[in-house]
Order: structure tokens, then sequence, then C-alpha cells
């Protein structure tokens, strides 16, 4: 019973998954993703405005996933990884392009666009962002 | 941010009750929580017509069972319509929160018998179901899109514990064999079973540096307990044990949004708000049931508690002080490493091993001179903590 959800579930994601998409608190300068309405810092008072990341960031803490859930047994073994990115704020997603047992906390890693997943039934195949190493 | 204040009507439980914790292929979801439905009320003494309302944890009947609307189903099967029935749902908090409910039901003043209670029924799907199903108690569309999965999330965690604090790969087995050495003395437990620091070391990798051995199980199960007002416990039962804090606090549903991914500020946050309440600190806690889904998670809880300063958690399982007849004996029960993990009954189970312990009525896992204890639930990487603490003292 894999979840298979309507196209509009993945569609209405593009910006934050495909374009790296986040928020930004014009009133305290806190950076977000993904995007928020509300800073939970100032609340009515915060002005959030939509801002493209760089992209760059550092390894915060990663790991190995080698019992994978459904959709991605044909990847594994392969790293998740929090990121922290220069604009202050963190992520996780994969790091790629290299040999897992490379990954460190501290590596320097850059985004990058690939395929998540495909749908078993309805074929769709699913896209975002994941990091590489820095070159 | 205004303070809570105390509870308006003191609560006590009368009465506990619980199926085995395993893999049950006879039983199903309403078959388990009518078992345990019916060990509580034996226990407490009271009769169904007794209790006013029910509430039941369970985190996703739905993706396990294929059915939601379980509030319905309990009161239903458990032989208690018309009374209203309410299910709670915060992930693997779900229990706690059902606890939670029960006791603000009563102390509201509108209800004085509440049934309050928990159920999973995890093994009528497949492994790699059950992981996608678990997945959403961590952030679906940030997290799970991406491919992480609930033992990933730990590992997160786990990983920048080891970095920042160095917590060694050993100390996180030493929580393992500890859970193991419990449930081996506890009959409900689904694994009654000494395991060796070794063999969690060479268990297979699950998610780097997490292992299979340190992962709490798929598990089902159902728990409940009775809860009244402490004013009229006596007449139920010569032990009744006392409600002295009921806490919750909720964090980002994300892990990576976090202050510090190695701090479950919710939890932080719940035990200060409870201690609070109940006017005790941690040096007054005689012993505790905490969420070690993982055994990284039982590390943190030592620290976030209250139990150990923060990057010591490591150290204090290494002491042995957190060993039954240690100075913190914690998870007596098995903790849901060895006693197992059906979500949503969990939060029951951890009151029900307090509650056993303070009655004296935990066999060879008794600790001595018991009067004091603390449950601690979390729901997914740490968004949701409920915090309780029971006493012999009202
Ligand atoms: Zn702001």
């Amino acid at each position: 019973m894999v979840k298979e959800f309507a196209v509009s579930f993945h569609w209405r994601k593009f910006k934050e998954r495909y374009m790296f998409i986040g928020s930004r608190c014009g009133h305290c300068g806190e950076h977000f993703y993904p995007k928020r309405e509300i800073c939970p810092k100032c609340r009515r008072t915060g002005k959030m405005e939509h801002v493209q990341f760089s992209g760059l960031g550092k390894v915060y803490s990663y790991t190995i996933i080698r019992v994978p859930p459904e959709g991605f047994k044909t990847y594994v073994p392969y790293v998740i990884a929090v990121v922290e990115i220069d604009e202050g704020t963190k992520v996780i997603s994969q790091v790629v392009d290299c040999r897992p047992e490379d990954v460190r906390i501290g590596m320097d890693v850059q985004l990058c666009f690939r395929k998540i997943r495909s749908e078993r039934d309805s074929g769709l195949i699913l896209y975002g962002f994941k990091f590489k190493p820095l070159k | 941010m205004t303070e809570e204040a105390k509870l308006n009507r003191d609560v006590a439980v009368i009465g506990v009750g619980q199926t085995k914790f395993g893999e049950h292929w006879s039983q199903s979801m309403r078959e388990m929580a009518v078992e345990a439905g019916i060990k509580a009320v034996e226990d407490a003494g009271i009769s169904g017509h007794d209790i006013q309302m029910v509430v039941g944890g369970n985190m996703s009947g739905g993706l396990f069972t294929g059915q939601e609307h379980s509030s319905a189903m309990l009161a239903d099967y458990l032989g208690l319509n018309p009374i209203p029935a309410i299910r709670t749902e915060a992930a693997c908090s779900s229990g706690a929160l059902a606890m939670r409910v029960g006791i603000l039901a009563i102390a509201s003043g509108m209800y004085d018998f509440v049934a309050v209670g928990g159920v999973e029924k995890m093994t009528d799907i497949y492994g790699p179901q059950a992981t996608t199903a678990l997945s959403g108690a961590m952030d679906y569309e940030t997290e799970a899109y991406f491919g992480a999965t609930f033992p990933g999330i730990y590992a997160l965690i786990a990983q920048r514990h080891m970095y920042q604090y160095k917590t060694t790969r050993e100390q996180l087995a030493m929580v393992a064999v500890k859970n193991h050495d419990n449930g081996f003395l506890n009959p409900v437990a689904q694994y009654q079973k000494r395991i060796t620091v070794g063999e969690v070391l060479s268990s297979p990798l699950v998610a780097d540096p997490l292992r299979l051995l340190d992962c709490s199980p798929i598990t089902d199960g159902a728990a409940t307990v009775i809860l009244a007002p402490a004013d009229v416990a006596r007449k139920y039962t010569d032990a009744p044990v006392y409600v002295k804090a009921t806490a919750q606090a909720s964090d980002t549903l994300s892990l990576f949004s976090r202050r510090d991914i190695t701090t479950l500020d919710a939890t932080v946050e719940a035990a200060r708000r409870a201690y609070k309440q109940a006017g005790l600190a941690p040096k007054d806690i005689n012993l505790a049931e905490v969420h070690d889904c993982f055994t990284i998670a039982e590390i943190c809880a030592y620290e976030d508690l209250g139990f150990a300063k923060k990057g010591e958690g490591g150290k204090l399982i290494q002491s042995g002080q957190t060993m039954l007849g240690g100075k913190i004996p914690i998870n007596t029960s098995g903790g849901l490493k060895s006693k197992g993990h059906p979500v949503g009954a969990t939060g029951i189970a951890q009151i029900i091993e307090i509650v056993k312990q303070l009655r004296g009525d935990a066999g060879k896992r008794q600790v001595n001179g018991a009067n004091t204890g603390m449950t601690h639930n979390v729901g997914g990487s740490g968004a949701t903590a409920v915090v309780h603490i029971l006493s012999r003292d009202r």
C-alpha cells in the first residue's frame, strides 16, 4: 500500500523542491525552509518574503540509509544529511556524487537537481534538490 | 507565554491492564483493546457502567489496519456505548496524550471515571509498509519525501551527538543491553531475552551509526488505565497512585528546523512544566520510563529530563546508575526497546510500569522504596513530548 498522491500534491511544491525557494522574515531577518507564512519569532509583526537560497552549505549531520522506505529500494545505500546552508537555516536531503563512506560533518556541499523516485502505478517521476560535494 | 495553572482537582490511577506486547497474529486491534480494557476495569474493581468517557491513543489504525475512527471502535467493542469516546493522535506519543486528556477531563469536574488507553496493531502489514507508515511521524513533505526514514532521523541525532559530545558507539549499545536486562524480567515484554554489547555492535546497520539492536521493534499491543478523582481513589484501591503533574510541549515537526538537533526542546519544556507543577526536581524522581525508540533517544532523554548534564548522557549510561539497583533506574519495564513499541499504546504502558513499581507489584524488577516516578513519551523526532509525574504521595 504505497501512498500515491494526485499530481497536485507534488506540483504545488515545485518552487520549494525545484528552485529551493524558502522564506525570509523582513522584520528579524531569519531564513526558513520550507516557506512559512508566519515568523515564529515576530508573528504578526513579521513580514515574510520568498527567497531563493544559494544552495551552498555544510554537512551538519548525516546517516547512510540501509533499510529504505517504499520507493527507495534501488538507491540503497544512500546518504541522508542535515545540511546547514549559508543563509543560516538547515534542510534535509541526500548527498550524492560521492561514496557514502566519504561524507563527513563539516563537508562543503552544493545543491544539485536530481530525480528523487518514481511513483509505482502512475509512473510520475518526482524530482527535487540533493547536495553534492563542492568542487 | 502564559504559564499553566495547577489541576483544579487531583486525579489518581485506580486500575491498570495491558496485553502482552509482541506479534499477535491471533488478535486484531479491537480484540487487544478489549483485553486491556477488561483487565483494567477488573483491576480497578469498578463496573463498565461507572466509566463516563473513554480516551484512546492510536497513531495510525488506518495505515496499519485500514481502520480509522478507533475511538468509536473502542466504545463500541468495550460495550460502553453511548458514552463519549475520543481518539488522541500525536504519533508515538498518542498514548500519553490520552492519559493527559483523561486527567484534564476529571480535573475539569465534568467526569469522575475515565478509561484511558492506547492500542496499535502493527504486524498486519509488511515491514517496508510499516516503515512508510511510521515516516508520517516526521515531516512528510520535507523529510520523508527525500528518502529519510524514522531510524534515519534518529541516526542524524546520534551522529551529531557523537561528534559534539564524544558519545561512543558502545555507550549507545549499553542502553539496549540494559533495557533487555530489564525486559528479561518483565513477563509482558516482547523480547524477554538478554543481549550483549557485542551483539548490538554486530547486528546489521539500519542507518549509520544505528544498528538493528539500537531500534525498538514493530509491536502489537494495547494498554489501559482507569482514572478517578483522588478524593474517592481509596474506595477502590489500597494503593492509589496520584498524578502529580501532566505536561506537554511542542516543537518543530521537522528535525532540521530545531535550534539544536541533539536536544529535544519539547522534552526540556515539558519536563520543566512537570517539575514545576509537582514542586519537584530531578533528584526527587526515583525511577523513570523514558522514550527509547532508539538507543540515542534514551541518552538524549537523560539530558533533557535533567538526569544528566547536556552531553553527559553517554557517561550516565556507562556509570550504571540507570540500571536496576542504580541511583535512578530507567526503563525498568525493558523500555520501548525490549518491552516493545506498539506506538499508540506505549505511553499508557509506561504509566502502567510506574504504577506497578509504586504499588510494589513489579516482581523481580521492583525498585526498592519507589515513591515517585516519571514517564516521558515522545512523538516523532520530538515535535511532541509528554511528561507525567506519578507518586504514592498525594
Ligand atoms: Zn521574524
